[in-house]
């Protein structure tokens, strides 16, 4: 903002007001002037932006913030996708760290579904989807032509957007897993692993007592849990969550938000949520797409309270979406 | 590169509320100023009726802060704000804050007034009364100004203003203590002129603090306790 455009404000807001505003005093006295003073009113002026919607973002270069960091698990480098002959995502560079919550926010379309199934190569599936650049855990290149996608989807695993259990018996849904992979050698074994994967995922105490019914029963919010003591069953390095809660009420969103801390102690976790005031609450670091670019990645603290960007500060203040 | 804008809300109500805390923030900072030039005036000129009218004024103020606290919390809780609407709405509830310190200040002021009207004796200390109440009430009104356009640079010049204040406070306590030695019977008189000084460094810390806020919502840094 330059001197020159609020010298204008500037005068007309500090033009007293033209008549003293307590009357009594000069009404009192027979003084020539009123020496009380008038109340001066000021107009809140806001200086003239451009508005946030009319934000040009070809004029985004790079990203902004903290993308990178010393004790990452997953490193992605220049990451482009496409669908076909459309472009999803731009040249995306981030590191999630160890035992870490990455919110990723946005508005609709802006690529952040799209990337978060890049890690663990849910886009092998969606015919016409190329997936260029690095994206590594650990060092190891998960597109590795010789990487075998079945294990690493154990190693990475994943929660829908809707509760989306087998139509099997709980105790299945959660033992399909392990049992597929080989994980456990004996029945006792995997009742152990059963049982912990569902006290990990708070569903425990509410079904310890029907184990053998079928998960498809349960209430939406205890299915989503059930879907992420699947996910933990099979001991992943990593969560990728896509919008775990939309389909949940408050409590039970609650109850997941509140499992996801926990679970950060022990796995790393990416989550892609609408909502911001999630967000805001669960995650360590938060980062804003649009367009299919990643314009900024910060401290989550940092982007709710003073954003670097501007396209995230529009977002997240609710100018657009 | 400031970017303050609190308009192009989706929810078009946002718009109109933050709005509205502003315009009412700015009307409780109108009032308050008024509050101050009366409130030195009634000192400077011995009118006992203006000091009485200052005392009556300042119920409106601490009504305003209560309306003005209520609209932010019902905001926070209605919308949520975050990023620069949130600095907006915590800078607003601290502002009001503030505000309604130097009202009281003010009030103290026009107390002591009306003693000193009563009283009779020499006008020590009305000089530098009125001119640190100058000092004062210019920088009042400049915070104020800079809060209503969001000019950062304007607060941080008005900011350094009140290291003068601070420098007139101390240099008129060592004259009207010069003073009280010299003449021990003005004493008590002189004390209430010590006080409305002293209310005035204070309604300069609380300006001061004004200007740190409208940083604080422009910026998101917060310079408090700065050296």
């Amino acid at each position: 903002m330059s001197p020159a455009d609020t010298a204008k404000p500037a005068k007309a807001a500090s033009k007293p007001a033209a008549k003293p505003a307590v009357k009594a005093a000069s009404k009192a006295k027979s003084k020539p002037k009123a020496k009380t003073a008038a109340i001066k009113t000021r107009k809140a002026v806001a200086p003239k932006i451009k508005a946030a919607q009319n934000l040009d973002i070809a004029d985004h270069q790079e990203t902004v913030g903290k993308s990178f960091s010393d004790n990452a698990k997953m490193t992605m480098r220049n990451i482009n996708v496409y669908y076909g002959d459309k472009q999803a995502i731009y040249d995306v560079s981030i590191d999630i760290a160890k035992n870490e919550v990455m919110a990723m926010i946005g508005p609709s379309g802006c690529g952040k579904s799209t990337f978060l199934r890049t890690l663990n190569r849910m886009n092998d599936t969606v015919e016409g989807c190329r997936v260029e650049g690095d994206i590594c855990m650990d060092g190891e290149n998960l597109y590795a032509p010789k990487l075998d996608v079945v294990e690493l989807r154990a190693r990475v695993g994943m929660v829908f957007q809707k509760p989306n259990p087998f139509p099997k018996s709980i105790y299945e849904n959660v033992a399909y897993g392990p049992k597929i992979h080989g994980l456990a050698d004996s029945r006792v074994d995997l009742d152990e692993i059963v049982e912990n994967s569902l006290r990990k995922a708070s569903l425990w105490e509410e079904v310890k007592e029907r184990l053998h019914q079928p998960g498809t029963g349960l209430s939406g919010g205890q299915q989503q849990r059930l879907c992420i003591a699947r996910a933990i069953a099979v001991s992943p390095e990593v969560i990728l969550m896509d919008e775990p809660c939309s389909a949940l009420d408050p409590i039970a969103t609650a109850k997941i938000e509140e499992l996801i801390e926990e679970l950060s102690e022990n796995f790393t976790i990416a989550i892609v949520t609408h909502s911001m005031q999630q967000a805001a609450r669960v995650s360590h670091r938060t980062a804003y797409f649009h367009l299919g670019k990643l314009i900024e990645v910060n401290p989550t603290e940092q982007v709710f309270t003073m954003p670097q960007h501007q396209l995230t500060e529009a977002y997240i203040t609710g100018r657009f979406g | 590169m400031a970017k303050m804008s609190f308009e192009n809300h989706i929810m078009k109500q946002f718009d109109e509320e933050l709005e509205e805390i502003r315009t009412r923030l700015m009307e409780m900072g109108g009032k308050v100023e008024q509050q101050l030039q009366n409130a030195v005036t009634a000192v400077t000129d011995a009118d006992s009726k203006l000091a009485e009218e200052v005392i009556s004024g300042d119920q409106s103020i601490d009504n305003m802060e209560v309306d003005i606290d209520e609209a932010c919390i019902l905001i926070i809780a209605r919308r949520q704000p975050a990023a620069s609407d949130l600095r907006l709405v915590m800078m607003v509830t601290k502002a009001v804050n503030d505000l309604e310190r130097i009202g009281d200040e003010a009030k103290k002021i026009a107390n002591h007034a009306i003693i000193l009207a009563e009283q009779s004796g020499s006008a020590e200390g009305y000089t530098e009364v009125r001119h640190m109440g100058a000092s004062v009430t210019r920088m009042l009104a400049n915070a104020l100004d800079a809060f209503a356009r969001f000019d950062v640079d304007a607060a941080m010049s008005t900011l350094e203003e009140d290291k003068q204040v601070d420098l007139e406070y101390k240099t008129a306590l060592r004259e009207l203590v010069t003073y009280m030695m010299e003449d021990p019977r003005s004493i008590s008189r002189v004390i209430n002129v010590l006080w409305v000084i002293r209310s005035l460094e204070r309604i300069g810390d609380h300006a001061k603090n004004l200007c740190e806020q409208i940083v604080f919502v422009v910026k998101g840094k917060d310079i408090r306790h700065q050296k």
